[in-house]
């Protein structure tokens, strides 16, 4: 429910911004705009009942130069530090409507059980470049810190300031618990066999094959389990969101 | 000349058509919206900066002013003005694919363009299935578009295609069917182009594409969908241009009012 409200209200909140378009403008036109997102994703959702796998490639169809897109290097110092100390003084801290808060170094995190898929990226600009992404299952993680039993949402906290201005602008991403378990939602910390570059995510990104390019949160900080999105940051369960996007990005 | 007039289109191809008119319209014009965030095409799975497009839309230096640039095939075209790079408001020029005036919304916003272009797919998708239903059920497809052997005879299609460089309109009986051009346009839109302009939509999506993978295949991969989503589209916006044309070349008052209200006034061949 909240987050058929969310959709809605980021449907207002897109709409809003084109505001010279009169038709676009109307109240009624964008409620009734909005619910079709909620319709979209159901239908997938259905679809997707099986929770198939997205595909997956061979190593020969990487691509050559992967775009890296949104922010390329956070801008705060404590990032800088870390970068700095080759993410050793990192830790990934998982918190919120959890059993137990727990804190995970890059050493732990990938001395736990690894998932390696090379995929296809799908920007929501249009264009799609296939990586090679080697990582943690969210699922696993999930098992060792446990769920409470209002969690609904995992929110990823960033590094980056893709906002400009105050914490405001700090990158964020939300997805449920349908994508959380799915065998290909990792926490990946490795690119085509190597250290992930940090143009790409650098420690940790989340990978959530099946959606597009801007739910896969880039420099995850902090993972926070939650039952509602409209309190943390704008309301609409992400940095693009915020800005009109669709929370649910499966098309 | 004695007048007869005749009930031309029922009111389900009226309504269906009307629908299929706006939602066409404002599908097409979100879509150069979209189009706009990436203003490349390529073949194949993957495709981005990196990448070598067959049709690109940018700006490049043409003698120390920035000019408007189409990349088709590798031929470029100087399309200032137009494409690449074309008057925006307050006398500001833009470096987008296709011009504010091409798209909807009117500037460039690409939450709220797909916003509208999925929840107008959805209506286009209805409409379209509730036409088929009728058409079927109704025999509509089967009476008025599905071409006969008569009609397919070389002869007649060579006549057709002769009457229509020629801009000679049927007239008496002839005038009250659709000729076999006619047929074949219509069929080729509401058979291949818009359930095209669906497929590759949804081959586009990578939440679909997890359910059903072939779909992909079938069109040789995400990023060769989404060029036959633009090549089908490019195809009914020349159906829509060739379809407007001729409607004012027949009559446009007797032409509009038959798809309205379903009276259509039969012409009788001129005297001389």
């Amino acid at each position: 429910m909240i987050a058929r409200r969310g959709l809605i209200g980021a449907g207002l909140g897109g709409l809003l911004v084109a505001g010279c378009d009169r038709i676009s403008g109307a109240p009624a036109v964008q409620d009734f705009i909005g619910r079709s997102e909620g319709l979209t994703r159901r239908a997938q959702r259905t679809l997707l009942a099986g929770q198939p796998l997205a595909r997956e490639f061979s190593a020969k169809d990487i691509s050559p130069v992967f775009k890296a897109n949104g922010s390329q290097t956070p801008t705060s110092d404590a990032y800088a530090q870390l970068l700095a100390g080759s993410f050793a003084g990192w830790r990934l801290m998982v918190d919120g409507l959890v059993a137990a808060p727990m804190s995970f170094s890059l050493a732990e995190l990938k001395a736990m059980p690894a998932r390696t898929q090379i995929t296809r990226h799908d920007c929501v600009e249009g264009w799609s470049a296939i990586g090679g992404w080697t990582g943690v299952p969210l699922a696993h993680v999930l098992q060792r810190t446990g769920l409470h039993a209002d969690a609904r949402y995992l929110v990823f906290h960033c590094a980056d300031n893709l906002g400009g201005a105050g914490d405001g602008g700090l990158y964020y991403e939300s997805i449920d618990l349908f994508d959380a378990f799915h065998p290909q939602t990792i926490l990946a910390y490795a690119m085509n066999g190597q250290a992930l570059p940090v143009a790409h995510g650098a420690p940790l990104r989340l990978r959530v094959e099946r959606q597009l390019g801007y739910k896969q949160a880039k420099y995850v900080m902090r993972i926070e389990a939650t039952d509602r999105l409209d309190r943390i940051h704008g309301g609409r369960g992400g940095f693009w969101e915020d800005r009109g996007y669709a929370w649910y990005a499966g098309i | 000349m004695k007048r007869e007039v005749i009930r031309r289109h029922r009111l389900s191809v009226r309504i269906t058509h009307w629908i299929n008119v706006l939602v066409v319209a404002l599908l097409l014009m979100s879509g150069l919206n979209i189009f706009n965030a990436h203003p490349a095409l390529y073949w194949g799975q993957k495709g981005a900066d990196f990448d070598p497009p067959w049709l690109e839309m940018t700006v490049a230096n043409q003698a120390g002013r920035p000019a408007g640039v189409t990349r088709l095939a590798g031929v470029s075209l100087d399309t200032t003005g137009v494409l690449g790079f074309s008057p925006g408001p307050a006398g500001h020029w833009l470096v987008q694919g296709f011009p504010n005036w091409a798209t909807f919304p009117e500037h460039r916003d690409l939450a709220t363009a797909r916003r509208w272009h999925f929840f107008l797919a959805w209506v286009l998708v209805i409409n379209a299935t509730a036409y088929w239903l009728f058409g079927l059920g109704n025999g509509h497809l089967r009476r008025d578009i599905a071409p006969t052997k008569a009609d397919l005879a070389p002869r007649n299609l060579w006549r057709s295609i002769a009457d229509h460089a020629r801009l000679k309109h049927p007239v008496g009986e002839a005038a009250k069917r659709y000729n076999v051009l006619q047929k074949l346009a219509y069929l080729a839109v509401i058979a291949v182009f818009l359930p095209a302009m669906v497929l590759t939509g949804l081959a586009m999506s990578p939440g679909f594409d997890a359910f059903a993978p072939w779909l992909v295949d079938v069109f040789g991969g995400r990023q060769s969908a989404r060029t036959i989503h633009f090549i089908s589209a490019s195809a009914i916006v020349l159906f829509v241009a060739v379809h407007v044309i001729e409607v004012f070349l027949a009559g446009p008052i007797n032409e509009i009012r038959s798809m309205i209200t379903g009276r259509y006034v039969v012409p009788q061949e001129k005297h001389r």
